[in-house]
């Protein structure tokens, strides 16, 4: 499908979203403390985080549905919450939680949001509906979790708007319709929009996504360029030797070296592999698996409660992901 | 259905060993009381202290044999009849009654709402809402979620009952007797247990809880008029009624237990029924299976009028054709009334007390206020829902819209001022319309209307103090029912007893001039409307600043 082409407003260099020090308090609880998130325009950017860590949060903010304590909050050069409406014209929204009016229909429903953000396409409307074969006569109460998201998404991307923001988008649709959704973001971002994408699939943020932040507890832990993120973490090798190896585990930057019989297994940090390697080869290597750093272990990494406890702590980590895999 | 609700999951208990279709029920019973710790022993408390507040202005008031004499005149005649009862005691008309007589119909329209509430509140609105889904999914049997919430709501009536009883013996007025005040407590209590019947048998019928709700509320008006229209002709249609089968236990007077079988049968078929209906439908769904609708919305729908229109559009037809009904039962009774006014002259000199006015007027009146009062439910109802729209996360999606708060905000008070409009008239219209038919005058057609339409002030005045309570603190938006529960007991029973003025006072109903009994007097009209203008640009102001709430 192919969405108008749009180049980046106002020259390029402004962020569509841009977020400083970020507070929201309720009550007792500080769900978000000094949060910082930068979006530029034109990017799908992924915004990562466990259950509770202020992602909605953060994009109710965005939204002006609630009012920041303290901080910065910038949103396509405009103040979420006073210029909330003039803004909601230029992005559309879908919740983690699609909640629909059980007395209308999906397609009543998709008309009635796009219109009060300022109308859709109708070609594009019906493409979608048959992309994510969604069946529009039905009353909002009949439909199951992934269709109300269906309806949401399909109200969101048959709008012709500048970003978009979803919230946990696909988290009750099918591997099929995981895949549908993906085509549409990537159209979405040819076209030159911006995206900010909560979520937890992984291979959804891999696949789609150009910048990736970690949210916990309230702040933004790590922000960057997936590539770059992984630069930063080690690869898991896995190596049949002719000749037993030691000293490994003296090596600069080699992790939980085990050795089993002619089987070596060990991480070892980016910066030190070409030494690592060149220490395996006179051993006669027949065999090397190396496998690059997954998404998982960044999340392991922030996720984990260890996090604060330092280097030991992510040595757990970093082998529970192997674990898992 | 699939709705995960990601509310915290109910601890339903350790598995018993071997499930029955009750397994279950006594934790549900534990974990609605939790819920409810303060909603129970609120209703409870407030009906019975207000019986006791009654029952105290009925002694000071009617101290003496000839003022308790004079009394019985206006309650003999069909006026005293319909918003009291058939006449329980006048040959010696003490206080007890009184109780009996003349509010024992009245408490019961409470005591009912309180069973209704309750039980559609931890049954048909859980399903709506997918959080019975996590409790039928644990070891809880088919007829556990059904049988703790009866369980709960009837012993909710019989402590009310009980407390009633020991309220009113503590009087240590001489008619009150211990006997007769059980007698009392029990009637009460089988009024609700009756509608706990009713409304258990609606929400296995309607799919929401609102629905279910609206037909057993719609249910209550009904008892309550076929009670009075048979007590007003003396007739069978009492015996069609609940609450004339309470009535006819005639406590105080002959405390009569058999009337109560008659409830309590009743009460089992109707429980009855409800559980072989509730195994006859899916979890979460009614018997009435959904239909497909329009693939597109209409143009209508596009703009948040439209919107407000549509969510409110069933409601407004049901509650318009409900107080239609409501005012043409009491307005078919205008020729009657007339009648009997014309062959009795003490009564006369009694009803009359305003000079210069005819008795028709003070009928027409005298029917209109309750009535106002009751339609002032549905501006209150409205606005809770729009709280409710918010809560469940549907207004979030809308404001992220190019929808600004105060556009949202203006075109749902909008609706819900122009339903005000459309209750007072549809009020006005029934009792014009049968008054003018029954009397034969064609002129009570606009007296009926002027004077419902007069109410809308207070109406306003309603949906004032609902608006500025969401804007401001949405939290606090049940407060709101204080305000219309006290204006129509004030209107239901100021005329009765007599109370100081700064009690009725506080009801906004109290202030509107009792067309076309009284002269018209626009300044209270123009008052109340310039502090309910105040008070919903207050709610806008709050609305404005503050979170939007979604769970």
């Amino acid at each position: 499908m192919r969405y108008p082409q749009r180049s980046p407003q106002n020259g390029s260099v402004n962020n569509a979203i841009d977020v400083v020090g970020l507070v929201k308090t309720f009550g007792q609880t500080r769900a978000l403390d000094g949060l910082n998130l930068q979006v530029k325009a034109g990017e799908v950017h992924g915004f990562l985080g466990p259950n509770g860590a202020g992602k909605s949060t953060t994009i109710r903010v965005l939204l002006g549905l609630l009012r920041a304590d303290a901080g910065q909050v910038r949103l396509l050069d405009g103040d979420p919450w006073s210029d909330a409406v003039a803004l909601h014209r230029r992005l559309a929204y879908v919740p983690g939680d699609v909640s629909l009016w059980p007395n209308l229909t999906g397609g009543e429903a998709i008309d009635l949001l796009a219109r009060l953000r300022g109308g859709l396409d109708p070609a594009k409307r019906e493409t979608l509906c048959e992309r994510f074969d969604l069946d529009p006569s039905k009353k909002g109460r009949t439909y199951s979790k992934g269709n109300r998201q269906k309806v949401a998404l399909v109200a969101a991307l048959a709008s012709d708007v500048e970003l978009l923001i979803l919230d946990e988008p696909t988290a009750g649709l099918d591997p099929l319709m995981e895949a549908v959704f993906q085509d549409c973001i990537r159209e979405v971002k040819e076209a030159g929009r911006t995206v900010l994408l909560s979520s937890h699939i992984l291979g959804q943020v891999e696949k789609l996504c150009d910048k990736v932040s970690i949210i916990r507890q309230g702040v933004v832990v790590e922000s960057g360029v997936l590539s770059q993120m992984r630069h930063l973490r080690r690869t898991t090798i896995e190596a049949e030797v002719e000749r037993p190896v030691t000293g490994l585990s003296e090596l600069a930057g080699v992790h939980d070296a085990h050795t089993e019989n002619s089987l070596v297994r060990f991480s070892v940090d980016g910066e030190h592999m070409d030494k690592v390697i060149a220490w395996l080869a006179p051993h006669g290597v027949r065999s090397l698996i190396s496998q690059p750093p997954a998404l998982e272990e960044l999340f392991l990494r922030h996720y984990g409660d260890e996090l604060a406890t330092g280097s030991d702590g992510q040595r757990v980590a970093s082998g529970d992901a192997g674990a898992a895999r | 259905m699939t709705a995960v609700s990601e509310r915290p999951g109910v601890q339903v208990g350790a598995p018993a060993a071997a499930g029955g279709p009750l397994t279950g029920t006594g934790t549900l019973i534990k974990f609605i009381l939790r819920r409810d710790r303060i909603r129970i022993p609120a209703w409870i408390l407030v009906i019975t202290f207000s019986l006791l507040s009654v029952a105290r202005g009925l002694q000071q008031a009617y101290a003496t044999a000839a003022d308790r004499q004079a009394r019985v005149e206006v309650m003999d005649s069909p006026v005293g009849r319909a918003v009291g009862g058939p006449g329980i005691g006048l040959d010696d008309y003490t206080i007890g009654a009184m109780l009996s007589n003349e509010f024992l119909s009245f408490i019961a329209i409470f005591v009912a709402l309180m069973s209704v509430l309750l039980f559609v509140r931890h049954t048909r609105a859980e399903e709506e809402t997918g959080r019975a889904e996590l409790v039928r999914a644990a070891v809880v049997g088919r007829y556990a979620v059904t049988t703790a919430a009866l369980v709960v709501v009837t012993v909710t009536n019989l402590v009310l009952g009980l407390l009633v009883a020991l309220a009113l013996a503590s009087t240590g007025e001489e008619s009150i007797t211990v006997q007769g005040s059980l007698m009392y407590g029990a009637s009460l209590a089988s009024i609700g247990l009756v509608f706990t019947g009713i409304v258990a048998v609606c929400a296995q019928i309607t799919e929401y809880g609102r629905s279910a709700n609206g037909i057993a509320g719609a249910l209550i008006a009904v008892v309550f008029v076929v009670r009075a229209v048979g007590d007003m002709g003396g007739n069978f249609l009492s015996w069609l009624s609940p609450i004339g089968w309470a009535q006819a236990t005639r406590p105080y007077v002959d405390d009569r237990w058999w009337p109560l079988l008659v409830s309590a049968l009743v009460t089992a078929v109707l429980v009855a029924a409800a559980f072989v209906l509730s195994t006859r439908r899916d979890v979460g769904a009614g018997l009435v299976p959904p239909r497909p609708g329009p693939r597109q919305a209409s143009p209508l729908l596009g703009t948040p009028v439209g919107l407000a229109l549509r969510m409110h559009r069933a409601s407004l037809l049901w509650w318009g054709l409900g107080l239609f009904a409501l005012g043409a039962a009491y307005g078919a009774f205008t020729g009657e009334v007339e009648t009997f006014l014309q062959d009795n002259e003490t009564f006369r000199d009694i009803f009359l007390q305003t000079e210069g006015t005819s008795f028709i007027n003070s009928w027409l009146s005298s029917i209109t206020s309750p009535l106002l009062a009751v339609a002032s439910f549905y501006p209150v109802l409205a606005i809770q829902r729009m709280r409710a729209e918010e809560t469940v996360g549907r207004v979030e999606p809308l404001l992220a819209t190019g929808l600004s708060r105060a556009r949202w905000l203006g075109s749902q008070v909008l609706v819900v001022l122009a339903g005000g409009v459309i209750m007072a008239v549809a009020c006005g219209l029934g009792v014009g319309l049968t008054s003018a038919l029954s009397a034969g005058d064609g002129s009570l057609m606009a007296d009926g209307l002027v004077a419902a339409l007069a109410y809308l002030p207070a109406t306003w005045f309603v949906v004032g103090v609902a608006v500025a309570l969401l804007g401001i603190l949405p939290r606090a938006l049940g407060a709101v029912w204080l305000v219309v529960v006290y204006g129509l007991f004030m209107e239901m029973t100021g005329g009765l007893i007599e109370l100081p003025g700064w009690v009725t006072d506080l009801s906004p109903f109290e202030h509107i001039p009792a067309l076309p009994a009284t002269e018209f007097n626009a300044l209270p009209l123009v008052l109340l409307t310039v502090i309910s203008a105040g008070l919903i640009a207050l709610g806008f102001v709050g609305m404005r600043k503050r979170d939007l709430e979604s769970n």
